[in-house]
């Protein structure tokens, strides 16, 4: 699996971190289920699944990657802009 | 179908003839009074205890493929009790005093072999954890010595004992830690089951869960549809896709976690060995195959093989550790899907779906709780409280914060275990 980063190009898996599946951040501090949601819950898709990645030994940006979680087909990958989502 | 020396010595004399097919291969039925989703070690454990402790036989096993395909089939099969959390604790004491009978109590071999598992330290803050870690589970009943670095030595002379980067500075030696044999162990629990009245019901798979009014009335079949009063979905890294079936999201992500086997060589590793800072674990299996593993390939995954990353990272960690295993070549390598929790901990639960259960997010240590998962949730199902070994397996310690079981201190949010 290699990953692309809009600034750096193609590169090779372990320059980069996976941080998480791409979900919206609720509104607001208070604790309750949408942040229980947020935090917790995922629907872990077997199929096309949209996740954070950090190209941490490159240049440090986040990425929003598109990937099968089947076969680690990389569908897409862009910038990560105000939160992604 | 007994087995006993006497049976083996005279189908050996006679062309072993005598043997039949482990457990029977029945139609499924139109109603049962328990579902159990997924014929894998937790499912048919469960089924087996349902029939032997709580006499409920009108049960079905259904397994989308064949039993014991999924994650049975494809760990390094080490059965240990070294816990330290109070929930986790007394679970996995209780599962391993479970396999210390499973043998007899099944009467199948599952080569359970209590060959010793060695967590290695290699710092001084490593030790005080470890010496933590072995009172606790002195506490609690179970078996736990502190090494110092000659003491290892003793046991594990080959071990690299001049590296620098990881010193060996000692370890946590549980002698009734060790291995089993993993498809056995499936097939066992199989055999129990079926020879109490259980269905298992293979090549079926589960396409929907049937919920009215708020309470489960049974599920849909690629072999058509099955009535039941309640229904278990014990389906590991397969949790997420059959909990979305009746409408749920479950708190798990699943990740790949891949493991390797050289060819077979002489007996050279008494003992289970893992080696926490470098990512690496290994023991022998009994045919002479180096079987290890390390950490999470740390992305979700379904595609049950990881990258060569991790793979590298693996062997480096072996490398590391003992180099006396360089020249032996690989055999293969797999993945397996885990479900992930937050805090790295399982789920054994009622869910807010009247007669729904989940037993899930065993993360990568589903296969030592087989047993200790199937009785608790034999014990919820036929009950509806949980059994005291597995009171802390709520689903709504997310929800509340109250009873997380975070072994690693690292939080209890995903991607950190």
């Amino acid at each position: 699996m290699r990953l692309t980063c809009p600034l750096c190009g193609e590169r090779d898996l372990r320059e980069f971190t996976y941080r998480g599946a791409a979900l919206a951040r609720p509104e607001g501090e208070a604790w309750g289920d949408d942040w229980h949601d947020y935090i917790h819950l995922r629907d872990n898709p077997a199929g096309e699944s949209r996740e954070y990645w950090a190209h941490s030994t490159g240049c440090a940006a986040v990425l929003l990657v598109t990937r099968d979680t089947r076969t680690h087909e990389v569908l897409g990958s862009a910038l990560a802009k105000g939160g992604g989502a | 179908m007994r087995f006993s020396g006497l049976r083996v010595l005279k189908e050996g004399l006679t062309g072993n003839r005598g043997w039949g097919p482990h457990w029977r291969d029945p139609a499924p039925k139109p109603a049962y009074d328990i579902v159990i989703i997924g014929g894998g070690g937790h499912g048919l454990a469960t089924a087996f205890y349902l029939a032997k402790e709580h006499g409920l036989r009108n049960v079905a096993v259904l397994e989308k493929g064949y039993l014991g395909g999924g994650n049975v089939g494809r760990n390094t099969t080490i059965v240990r009790a070294n816990y330290f959390l109070p929930g986790n604790s007394e679970f996995y004491s209780h599962s391993l005093k479970l396999w210390e009978g499973l043998e007899q109590e099944l009467n199948y071999n599952v080569m359970h072999s209590q060959r010793g598992l060695i967590n290695l330290f290699h710092s001084d803050g490593q030790r005080d954890a470890a010496a933590r870690r072995g009172n606790a589970m002195i506490n609690q009943g179970d078996d736990a010595e502190l090494l110092d670095r000659e003491g290892v030595r003793r046991l594990l002379p080959y071990l690299d004992y001049d590296q620098g980067r990881f010193p060996i500075y000692g370890g946590l030696y549980h002698r009734r830690g060790g291995t089993a044999r993993h498809d056995a162990v499936a097939w066992g629990f199989a055999r129990g089951a079926s020879d109490r009245g259980v269905d298992l019901i293979q090549n079926c798979e589960v396409t929907g869960i049937d919920v009215e009014g708020g309470q489960v009335t049974g599920v849909q079949t690629s072999r058509g549809a099955i009535r039941a009063r309640k229904v278990a979905i014990v389906t590991a890294g397969r949790s997420g896709q059959v909990a979305a079936m009746a409408g749920m999201r479950l708190p798990i992500e699943s990740h790949i976690l891949q493991a390797f086997v050289t060819e077979g060589l002489k007996p050279v590793l008494d003992n289970v060995v893992t080696f926490g800072m470098g990512h690496f674990y290994i023991s022998q299996s009994d045919k002479g195959g180096l079987v290890f593993g390390g950490d999470l390939d740390m992305y979700p995954s379904y595609a049950q093989r990881g990258n060569l990353p991790t793979a590298e990272h693996v062997m480096e960690a072996g490398m590391a550790l003992m180099p006396m295993i360089g020249k032996a070549r690989v055999l293969r390598s797999w993945g397996g899907i885990m479900d992930m929790t937050p805090d790295g901990s399982p789920i054994i639960d009622r869910t807010d779906i009247g007669g729904l259960y989940l037993d899930c997010g065993w993360c990568y240590g589903g296969f030592k709780a087989v047993p200790g998962s199937g009785y608790a949730l034999a014990h919820l199902l036929a009950t509806d409280r949980p059994h005291d070994s597995a009171t802390g397996f709520r689903l709504d310690r997310f929800r509340d914060g109250v009873g997380l079981m975070d072994e690693e201190g690292t939080g209890a949010q995903h991607n950190l275990h």
